[in-house]
């Protein structure tokens, strides 16, 4: 059995999701490659090289790959798919937009986002918004499955795999980037971030969420995140949003400030190791899920906590 | 221009989900069900783009059992002109309905076909890429934005990205797949809801269409997702910061 995992970069730094779909790899066994496509991404196939359990990197670097574009990126992966039985990718918002494009060109069924390896056909993956689990086997020759990062240890270091050269394959020119606005954080990714401090509609203004949350954060070391009430209403950008339709996140500690606890928002919480609410009504559903939780105005709670931290 | 939208009848967003006790599935006797939350955003769109003159037709479709044409007579009170069903008691998953898609596609001729970006339901988020790989077109995927050039062979669609946004130039015909914020969906008025009993609703069948639906993945078993445990309410900031330092030593 050969595993191809695709990894996730920006053709400067290979993206630590990519880390987290290897160790799924180990999982399911068998010799691992990476796929390396993109434009001037040599560091990038270095640090996946680098990764302990990749037998071999297999690196596409053209221009008609700079943008990843999931058109020429699904024509590459499925050019170059003869001899794996698992093709893998991060379930981030890229993973999810070329692999099921790739399970189409193969005729293959997709398992998306999941949690769990249980055998090499068997896979655990989350439904209705993480409130079931389903186990699905398939019958497909090949396996086309995204992973939940934040459901396997990031791969660490230790392994000095090879480097070879794919020819790319012809450019489709159906699609073209226009341009990225990306959001500037100097806080760590939310997905992969230790903490995170989390804000909900409670806040009342985009001023006062980045007042709030952001001394706090820092204290912390934490990344920032939103309720999708949040990002509705403006006061942060979308990029922040944690739930079902945002980012799935399980940090050591997550604290909920001003968050209700909608099924959606704890879809991409539920898994934290510690989570921590603060707000003003007793009964907000975020209680039921919350380790420590503190019925207070975050108003003063808030700056009061990060006093405390010293 | 004629455009496409599929649409899922999917237990309702608000309700309470529970698992069966003998692993099967999830209970859907007596739930409520609705239209897919993304599904309406993409209803919404291709009726805007008719009210903006630029499509003539905006032709709705559902695969699934005889109760999805529901679905179907509340896109038609949103705006949509016609319906199709594609009738099948099967068990359908995603390259499944993205076949039986592109049957409908290849006989009806749409410029552009708007998918919701996942269902609630089975949250695999792959049917619209799959549609877009089996025609050959190009997709756009998690749209917030969507710009119809003036001469209708392209358009500028913005992408919800990890860390931002991004704009793609993609050629007509495409796959559109929606995201929550590409607009706000109306409600349906009454006289709009009667009028959508009379508008045409055409049932076919996987079999008609010559698609295979047979499942490829095999559901073994369906479990409840693991408890937290019941936590405890503080008193103050003091004692969280005692908590968060010393019991559960995350700081």
């Amino acid at each position: 059995m050969a595993i191809l995992v695709i990894a996730e970069h920006d053709n400067a730094v290979l993206k630590p999701a990519t880390r987290n779909a290897i160790t799924a790899a180990t999982k399911i066994g068998g010799d691992i490659d990476v796929l390396v496509a993109g434009s001037g991404v040599a560091a990038v196939a270095a640090a996946a090289a680098a990764i302990a359990g990749v037998s071999r990197v297999r690196v596409a670097d053209a221009a008609l790959y700079a943008d990843l574009g999931a058109e020429n990126l699904a024509a590459l992966v499925v050019a170059n798919a003869a001899g794996y039985s698992h093709i893998l990718a991060p379930a981030t918002a890229g993973g999810k937009n070329f692999l099921p494009r790739v399970a189409a060109l193969l005729d293959v069924a997709q398992i998306s986002d999941i949690v769990a390896v249980e055998s090499a056909d068997t896979f655990v993956r989350p439904i209705y918004a993480g409130n079931a689990l389903a186990t699905v086997q398939s019958a497909d020759p090949v396996k086309v499955i995204t992973v939940r990062g934040t459901a396997f240890e990031a791969a660490a270091d230790g392994g000095s795999a090879p480097i070879e050269a794919l020819g790319a394959a012809a450019d489709l020119g159906i699609s073209k980037l226009v341009g990225r606005e990306l959001t500037k954080s100097a806080r760590p990714e939310l997905t992969a971030a230790r903490i995170i401090v989390s804000g909900g509609r409670a806040l009342g203004s985009s001023e006062q969420f980045h007042a709030v949350l952001e001394p706090l954060a820092d204290k912390l070391g934490a990344a920032v995140g939103a309720s999708r009430a949040a990002v509705d209403a403006g006061y942060a950008p979308n990029d922040y949003q944690v739930g079902q339709t945002g980012k799935i996140v399980a940090p050591s500690l997550y604290v909920a400030v001003g968050v209700s606890g909608a099924i959606q928002h704890l879809a991409g919480m539920k898994d934290s190791k510690v989570i921590v609410a603060i707000n003003k009504d007793p009964d907000a559903p975020i209680f039921q899920v919350a380790d420590y939780g503190l019925v207070a105005d975050l108003f003063v709670a808030v700056p009061e906590l990060v006093a405390a931290l010293g | 221009m004629k455009i496409l939208v599929p649409v899922k009848r999917v237990i309702d967003y608000n309700v309470k989900v529970r698992v069966k006790s003998d692993g099967s599935g999830v209970d859907l006797a007596n739930v409520k069900m609705s239209m897919n939350p993304f599904d309406e955003v993409a209803i919404e769109e291709a009726v805007r783009l008719k009210e903006a003159g630029i499509a003539t037709e905006v032709v709705a479709v559902s695969a699934g059992v005889g109760a999805c044409q529901e679905t179907l007579r509340t896109a038609m009170a949103l705006g949509a002109d016609r319906a199709i069903l594609i009738e099948t008691d099967v068990e359908l998953q995603p390259l499944a309905v993205a076949k039986l898609l592109k049957a409908v596609v290849d006989k009806e001729q749409p410029q552009l076909v708007i998918p919701g970006k996942q269902a609630i339901d089975d949250d695999s988020n792959q049917t619209g890429q799959m549609l877009a790989a089996l025609l050959g077109w190009p997709q756009a995927c998690f749209a917030s934005k969507v710009v119809v050039n003036a001469d209708k062979t392209g358009a500028a669609v913005t992408r919800e990205i990890d860390g931002g946004l991004e704009t793609l130039d993609i050629k007509l015909p495409a796959v559109v797949t929606t995201d929550l914020r590409l607009n706000e969906p109306r409600y349906a008025t009454l006289p709009n809801i009667m009028k959508a009993k009379k508008k045409p609703l055409e049932t076919t069948t996987p079999a008609a269409l010559g698609v295979d639906v047979t499942p490829r993945l095999k559901t073994l078993k369906v479990a409840e997702p693991p408890k937290r445990s019941g936590g405890i309410k503080v008193a103050d900031v003091a004692a969280l910061v005692d908590k968060l330092k010393n019991e559960a030593k995350v700081i």
